[in-house]
């Protein structure tokens, strides 16, 4: 079933202005399939304005071995956050 | 003329129930969990249709009848749903081509039916066009990878194709109720939309390898209620809580 069925990475995007976010994944033969297996599967209540799908098999991801050197050094670096200056109540919401 | 609009709008409701009511068999049945949500939703879409059309068809009755008395208590021979809906799943090859073959011939009759001088009509065609139009791309698809797949799906297409072709003339056929809505202009001429439909049969079955055979003696009498037996153990399943318990609700 994995050979003829591979796995896919499900993408959503819920409104326009926002970016797609990934929802969940699924099996199917090819791409047209897999977006329209994504349509029922990930769209019945109205989720979407725009699906994205990506064969699992292209995604690289980090080793969670290097977890620490990867993200633990910014923990300790809060200058970068940009905390340290006021912003003027007539600004509103960043 | 509300005594053929009724009739008329009756043979639609009862199309997209049995044929909604035989997808949703496959609920918790599919090959796969993708299809297991897809078929329900596409189950759902017709039954939708077919409630907003059988409110319709008993208002303009006017015996006080709900949509529930028209869909659990009329018996076989009152159903007037044309043969291929009530076609049995069989296998996935079959599903999927019926599905087809009535899609590619309702989404045509929808966008036909947004011109139709009668509201309801109206508003029930803007909403199902979309929906046909899906179920065309979505069983389109899979009688492309089915009919040019492996060996085994090839066949199990080809026989699908055999089974159900004679039952599609049908679709074009108005019964006298249909054409005296289609010459008001309440309902579209169903005859006029051979040409949509065999064009898009045709396009999906060259690249499914598929040849749609000539049909000399095709199936009919789903209009005057004549069906054949597999109706009536879908309706026994379908209507059986209503006649045991008749008017239970949840």
């Amino acid at each position: 079933m994995t050979e003829a069925m591979p796995l896919w990475e499900v993408f959503i995007r819920p409104r326009n202005g926002l970016s797609h976010k990934h929802v969940g994944s699924l099996h199917a033969s090819d791409a047209t399939m897999a977006l329209n297996a994504a349509r029922d599967v990930y769209t019945r209540r109205g989720e979407g304005t725009s699906i994205w799908v990506v064969p699992s098999s292209v995604i690289s991801a980090s080793d969670p071995d290097h977890a620490a050197e990867n993200f633990e050094p910014t923990a300790s670096k809060i200058y970068r956050h940009p905390t340290f200056y006021e912003i003027p109540d007539e600004v509103g919401h960043m | 003329m509300s005594e053929a609009l009724k009739q008329a709008v009756l043979e639609l409701a009862d199309d997209h129930l049995i044929l909604g009511h035989r997808l949703s068999e496959w609920c918790g049945h599919a090959p796969m969990l993708e299809e297991d949500l897809a078929l329900p939703n596409m189950a759902l879409d017709l039954i939708g249709s077919a409630r907003t059309l059988y409110g319709y068809a008993a208002r303009l009755e006017g015996q006080g009848r709900s949509e529930d008395d028209m869909a659990y208590l009329r018996t076989e021979r009152e159903y007037l749903n044309c043969l291929l809906v009530e076609r049995p799943n069989r296998d996935f090859a079959h599903t999927m081509l019926r599905q087809l073959y009535f899609a590619a011939f309702m989404e045509p009759y929808w966008q036909a039916a947004l011109s139709s001088r009668d509201e309801l009509v109206v508003g029930v065609a803007g909403k199902a066009a979309k929906e046909m139009a899906y179920h065309i791309r979505h069983a389109g698809e899979w009688v492309i990878r089915l009919g040019d797949g492996t060996e085994e799906s090839t066949r199990r297409m080809r026989e699908a194709v055999e089974d159900l072709h004679l039952y599609t003339p049908e679709l074009f056929a108005a019964s006298p109720a249909a054409a005296a809505c289609a010459e008001e202009g309440l309902l579209p001429d169903r005859a006029a939309l051979r040409p949509a439909w065999e064009r898009t049969i045709a396009m999906i079955f060259d690249e499914a390898l598929l040849e749609a055979p000539e049909v000399p003696f095709p199936r009919e009498g789903g209009r005057q209620g004549l069906h054949g037996e597999e109706l009536g153990h879908l309706l026994a399943e379908m209507q059986w809580a209503q006649r045991v318990y008749p008017g239970a609700q949840w």
